[in-house]
């Protein structure tokens, strides 16, 4: 291949996706950035100017350099966090969906069990987290991950049932006139209808698997050799190192933002063709 | 198809669980690819009974009789809405009842496509219906109907909801498919001109109870041109199922509907 065809071949490749530069341009990114950017400038100057130390409140400045200077310790515990959040949000979502259909399958079983589901989350998981801990005490990351799975499992049922109900009366009469099985409604109907609503819930599940992490994290304390970034902001506090406390903090913060983007994009990207959450429009 | 397929309701009785009487005593004789519309006012029970015929909703007492060579006829329904699947796009919203029934893929695309192509949509296959306009949703709709061949359909007021002019090209575009095909119609609607330029009989139905008052024959042959739309005769037989059904809304016994009909 010469030089020419390679060139040929990057512009092409550019041109066929100039939206990748101009949405780094687009208002929607645009406009946050500046309001961030103006509020660390902002924080910096308020540290400067009222000379605060830093064990009150550190600098943007402090906070990343700390959090370069720690990254051997914190980067480990963002990866145990991570693998939490992970394991307990494909978890929930996997039995979510299942329970969800089991549910709809039968109004008994949803009678019946639904309103242990709802207990299951309004109990805190704060208070349930120590007996957890308790009895999965031979393995301290399978309680960690039961704790986030509680937390994350029922945005994800309510949703999809909520979808699963909510099918077009006229189609279900159709398929009921064509003499459609169960099975076949389920896989042609229910389930395609109870797309968005179950995109919707994983959106919100995917932000409380890692609060439930972080939670339970929290809890668990500083047993074991596997600790996360909960455990990295208890120690900094005993030891009065909040510019760590920061920067694990931050490392939180961006990890719950890189969650709910993705799920935001398979959401677009499965519901693009047909869906009006996912459909660009002119007006 | 040969068709020589009747349909008998005799003393057809729907009670809600409620108690309202959407049906009472409804005898029809539907003759073989006849078509024939309901006209009436909303709550009448017209849809009701398309509902009963499909099989979707169960008589309170009464008989419901298919005659001729058929145990159990294909039906196929369209609704006032278009009813599609938006996660799909045309051509698998019209196979949809063909893969129901398990028929072959490659089969099933092939007769989606013929029906798809018969109601004048060839180059949407790939469309999904929020990019197609009303007139066409419904086209599709119909498509999907047609796509197993039936022996009866059933239409529940399927153009109630577009403007005149897509109406009017959809009525003829039915009317021409139905001279080659001879399914039998039943056809609900409110729009008392719809139904005398397509039906060879109108049943006029009135409600609470819901009831048939009268049943005009339209004695003119098919096809049915645009003349016949404007002509005389056809406002003749739209004054006469006019006339029924306001007399049917004034309760029968009024001798003075004359006045108010005059009017209309």
């Amino acid at each position: 291949m010469s030089w020419r065809q390679l060139a040929a071949l990057f512009l092409e490749f550019m041109s066929s996706r100039p939206s990748l530069f101009k949405r780094l341009l687009s208002p929607d990114v645009l406009a946050p950035a500046v309001v961030g950017i103006l509020a660390i400038i902002a924080w910096d100057l308020f540290v400067r100017i009222t000379n605060l130390p830093p064990y009150l409140l550190p600098g943007p400045i402090l906070v990343l350099q700390t959090l370069f200077q720690d990254w051997g310790e914190l980067f480990p515990s963002l990866l145990i966090t991570l693998k939490i959040t992970v394991v307990a949000f494909v978890a929930a979502t996997v039995l979510g969906l299942a329970i969800s259909i089991l549910f709809t399958q039968s109004k008994w079983i949803e009678r019946s069990f639904f309103p242990y589901a709802v207990l299951l989350q309004t109990t805190p998981v704060v208070a349930v987290a120590p007996l957890i801990i308790i009895w999965l005490k031979n393995d301290i990351f399978a309680a960690l991950v039961v704790c986030a799975w509680i937390v994350a499992f029922f945005p994800i049922i309510a949703n999809t049932i909520l979808g699963l109900n909510s099918v077009d009366h006229n189609l279900l009469n159709l398929f009921q006139l064509y003499r459609a099985s169960r099975w076949q409604t389920l896989l042609y109907l229910r389930l395609p209808s109870a797309l968005p609503y179950f995109l919707g819930g994983l959106r919100i599940s995917g932000g409380l698997a890692l609060i439930g992490a972080v939670v339970a994290e929290f809890v668990a304390g500083t047993g074991g050799s596997q600790s996360g970034l909960a455990y990295q902001i208890l120690m900094a506090s005993y030891n009065l190192q909040i510019p760590k406390m920061f920067a694990a903090l931050f490392l939180i913060a961006l990890t719950g933002i890189s969650i709910f983007a993705c799920l935001t994009w398979l959401s677009d990207f499965l519901l693009r063709d047909w869906h009006e959450s996912a459909i660009k429009r002119e007006n | 198809m040969s068709h020589n397929l009747t349909l008998t309701l005799s003393h057809v009785r729907k009670v809600y669980a409620n108690g309202t009487v959407a049906l009472q005593d409804m005898n029809l004789k539907i003759g073989a690819s006849q078509f024939i519309s309901l006209v009436g006012p909303s709550g009448c029970g017209k849809s009701t009974v398309l509902r009963i015929i499909a099989g979707l909703g169960r008589m309170s007492s009464g008989q419901l009789e298919w005659g001729g060579s058929y145990e159990q006829p294909k039906i196929a329904y369209v609704f006032q809405e278009a009813a599609l699947m938006p996660w799909a796009n045309v051509l698998e919203n019209v196979r949809l009842p063909l893969k129901l029934a398990g028929i072959p893929k490659y089969k099933a695309l092939a007769a989606a496509s013929e029906v798809i192509a018969l109601v004048g949509l060839q180059g949407s296959e790939r469309s999904f219906p929020r990019e197609l306009s009303g007139g066409m949703k419904m086209r599709v709709s119909i498509a999907r109907a047609l796509a197993t061949k039936p022996d009866v359909l059933l239409m529940d007021e399927p153009f109630g909801a577009l403007d005149e002019m897509t109406r009017s090209r959809l009525n003829s575009d039915l009317l021409s498919l139905w001279s080659q095909m001879r399914w039998t119609v039943i056809f609900v609607t409110h729009n008392i001109y719809e139904a005398v330029y397509l039906s060879n009989r109108v049943v006029v139905m009135a409600a609470r109870p819901g009831r048939v008052v009268a049943e005009i024959s339209i004695d003119v042959p098919y096809p049915r041109t645009e003349e016949f739309r404007t002509s005389p005769l056809y406002n003749q037989y739209c004054r006469e199922v006019s006339h029924s059904l306001s007399a049917a809304s004034l309760g029968m016994t009024d001798t003075s509907s004359d006045l108010q009909t005059a009017s209309i």
